[in-house]
């Protein structure tokens, strides 16, 4: 390199950096104001001037509308869901309700960023919070509120380090007990028990009124199985093939649930449901893909969340019958994560 | 800028210290090259930019996007195994054309370009190709960057050279996530500004490779390397492993690399044992980074005044430390805090170190292809070696299974010992 050509390199050199970090802090300057703008600016959704109140007979959920109040707890009654919402000053990630508590799964950001779970008072007052291995994906409480179970996805630090699993467990609302992570309980398939490394259990729903068994999705070796467990044997049981997310109805009879159409690396999760005392499968007719753990309205009516096209980090709740005959409609606008009140 | 292979490893042994003489054992004083300074910051760059979005990705598609993690994991194992081949085909093909910064500069030229893709990209498949251009780039630019690093370095140094390179690429690795971290801080959904900000620095690291790393040639053109045993250089790369000692060093690196299982286990293993606050979980991570980065340029001298292969053997035997603190029934900070020290000393003890090892003994027109195989074979042994500790994981319980293979590593250790040591009594004394 001769002085000449040194000089000017080392000057396009500065130059590009100069512009680059001008339009990097440029485009970083725009999109804090832009941030700071939405977070002061009036909800996208009508919001109700009280705060919320935990009431049977209402849907709890995430609220999604940018703006005033984004990612906070919202409510809206069950015989009104698009009309006013009442939110609750407490911002979660995944969110689901009884009238005893709530549990709330939360990202804090930090320059160490992890995850928490709270459990909330009926007053929204956090009761008792505690660390969460990884990125919030499902959770569920039993009906009287005593057991929480909790999904996340385990990740690297980077994706050097490893794909991704996911953690499950239940712990008791006192914090007492609990069964750690399920993948250390007994897998069992037609009897055999599943040594295999890569087992993953996600999506728990509680079987009503008792306080011992509940559902799950257990995943080994490419196989998924909706599995029966047991807390005090400390075993899960499958009993079905190809269920996700299950989601027992409130009168214990049928499972909700996400199917996969497609294959491993491209799902396309249809909206199904499992009759339990014939093992009778019947696939609604949602043609959207729905990658969420379904909640029932009542015992006839699914509730799901679908993101919203062209609008990233917004969604809305939809509803179909458990009928095939019947279509799809949009239930509550920008909101995410649904549990009913009962 | 040429260097014969003689010359690059000093004749010595390298299993006994260099014996130049009673009175010291280096006569050149240590100058570090502006070429390797240089690459180091275009490293760093790179590495602020990489490790600041995938700090962040799992959260952004899982989180953000409401992507299945699932399968962007079976995804991700894939273009692992096709980042880790690629490195010996852009070794080969940088020793083709015999300029190594060409096919560098085409490396980080390709993630930087994934860096652009990213901002538009928001579908599972896109998102998916973005990743796998990111990989592909960083195999594509590692053996050639390390030649050039072994071309511009003195050889007396070389290890010493490679640990600089290796703390200010460690540098970036630590900062990289701190300043996604930040910006998520600041706005919670401000994954588009990581990306931004991650395209910057991506673009900055290529320019500086482009415009102050000299076009360093690692062959003289016509003349095949002095030593070489496989005539010129346009030989089947296969052949190379005939080559005295890189045949023996890429048995014992892949032999060790087996028994390596990934550090992401030894975090879990620790957290399985101590409970200790889940939160703390990502400053592991960079524990072992900052250690890393601390070591890297002390354990880089001590390789070229003790002997490299010492070095690499010895930073094995801080893993099998770590395993055996981390098996422990013992619980506490103390012993998590050594077992993340070890581990740093272990990376700073063998990352620079193999790749200075290597690069010794590869004859100079096969200079990439060497360093290439050498990456390639460690990361297809440890990409094994992390599925097959999964397995044990299941068999045995994290203790136990961690017992087992620490057992397997001190006899791998041993015998590495034996391997490398008949390598290098093989070669001729200079």
């Amino acid at each position: 390199m001769t002085a000449v050509g040194s000089k000017l390199r080392w000057g396009i050199l500065l130059v590009v950096t100069a512009l680059v970090v001008v339009a990097a802090g440029a485009y970083a300057a725009v999109a804090f104001q832009r941030f700071q703008d939405s977070r002061t600016a009036v909800s996208t959704a009508r919001v109700a001037s009280g705060a919320a109140v935990l009431a049977r007979g209402s849907v709890l959920f995430r609220n999604t509308a940018p703006g005033q109040g984004y990612g906070m707890i919202g409510t809206v009654p069950l015989s009104d869901p698009a009309g006013e919402r009442s939110l609750a000053g407490v911002a979660c990630d995944r969110v689901y309700g009884t009238l005893q508590n709530i549990v709330c799964l939360k990202t804090s950001r930090g320059l160490v960023t992890s995850f928490e779970a709270v459990l909330l008072n009926p007053d929204w007052q956090p009761a008792r919070n505690w660390a969460v291995p990884g990125i919030p994906s499902r959770t569920r409480l039993n009906a009287d509120g005593t057991l929480v179970a909790t999904t996340v996805f385990v990740t690297g630090h980077s994706y050097g380090s490893g794909g991704f699993s996911t953690e499950t467990s239940i712990t008791t609302a006192q914090g007492s007990g609990g069964t750690g992570n399920l993948e250390d309980f007994a897998l069992l398939v037609n009897g055999t028990r599943v040594t295999a490394a890569d087992r993953n259990i996600w999506g728990v729903t509680f079987a009503p009124g008792q306080s011992d068994t509940f559902y799950a999705t257990a995943a080994s070796s490419g196989r998924i199985w909706l599995v029966q467990g047991s807390i005090s044997a400390r075993t899960l049981t499958a009993i079905h093939d190809g269920v996700e997310c299950p989601s027992l109805s409130p009168d214990g009879t049928r499972i909700a649930y996400k199917k996969n159409t497609g294959s491993p690396l491209a799902a396309h999760w249809r909206v199904a449901f499992l009759d339990l005392a014939t093992g009778k499968e019947t696939v609604l007719s949602e043609p959207r893909s729905v990658d969420d753990q379904i909640e029932w309205r009542d015992d006839q009516t699914l509730l799901y969340g679908l993101a919203r096209d062209g609008a990233a980090g917004d969604s809305d709740i939809w509803q179909i019958s458990a009928d095939p005959a019947s279509r799809s409609s949009l239930y509550i606008e920008h909101a995410w994560s649904p549990s009913v009140l009962r | 800028m040429y260097l014969s292979m003689s010359d690059r490893n000093g004749g010595k042994k390298d299993l006994a210290p260099p014996a130049t003489g009673p009175a010291g054992p280096l006569q050149t004083p240590f100058r570090l090259s502006p070429v390797i300074l240089w690459l180091g910051v275009v490293s760093m760059l790179t590495d602020v930019s990489s490790e600041s979005v995938s700090a962040i990705l799992p959260l952004y598609i899982t989180g953000f996007l409401g992507l299945s993690a699932i399968a962007f994991g079976i995804l991700d194992g894939i273009n692992q195994g096709a980042s880790a081949v690629v490195r010996i085909a852009a070794g080969y093909a940088s020793d083709r054309i015999g300029s190594p910064k060409r096919v560098a500069l085409a490396g980080y030229g390709l993630s930087m370009v994934a860096r652009i893709g990213l901002l538009f990209a928001s579908g599972f498949w896109a998102l998916s190709a973005v990743v796998a251009g990111d990989r592909i780039g960083k195999g594509i630019r590692t053996a050639p960057r390390d030649a050039l690093i072994t071309v511009s370095a003195q050889p007396e140094h070389l290890a010493r050279h490679f640990g600089v390179h290796r703390m200010l690429d460690n540098i970036g690795a630590a900062g990289g996530p701190l300043l996604a971290f930040f910006i998520l801080m600041l706005m919670p959904n401000g994954y588009g500004t990581v990306f931004v900000v991650s395209l910057a620095f991506a673009i900055i690291g290529v320019a500086v490779l482009a415009l102050l790393v000299p076009n360093l040639k690692t062959r003289q053109p016509g003349s095949a390397a002095p030593d070489s045993k496989t005539g010129p250089g346009r030989g089947f790369r296969w052949r190379l492993l005939r080559e005295p000692g890189l045949g023996r060093l890429l048995v014992a690196a892949g032999l060790l690399g087996l028994l390596t299982v990934g550090d992401g286990f030894i975090y879990l293993v620790l957290q399985d044992r101590d409970s200790f606050a889940v939160q703390w979980f990502p400053l592991l991570y960079v524990g072992t980074n900052v250690v890393f980065l601390i070591l890297a340029v002390p354990l880089g001298r001590l390789a070229d005044r003790w002997g490299k292969a010492r070095v690499f053997i010895a930073g094995h035997v801080a893993l099998l430390a770590c395993y055996l603190l981390a098996a422990a029934p013992v619980g506490g900070l103390g012993p998590t805090v050594a077992c993340l020290v070890l581990l740093g000393a272990f990376y700073a003890a063998t990352d620079g170190v193999l790749a200075a090892l290597a690069s010794q003994l590869t004859p100079p027109d096969k200079l990439a292809t060497g360093l290439g195989a050498a990456q390639t074979v460690v990361a297809l042994s440890r990409m094994t070696a992390s599925v097959g500790f999964g397995v044990l994981w299941f068999a045995l319980g994290p203790s136990v299974a961690m017992v087992v293979v620490g057992s397997f590593l001190a006899v791998g250790v041993v015998a590495s010992w034996f391997i490398l040591r008949g390598g290098l009594r093989q070669r001729p004394a200079a």
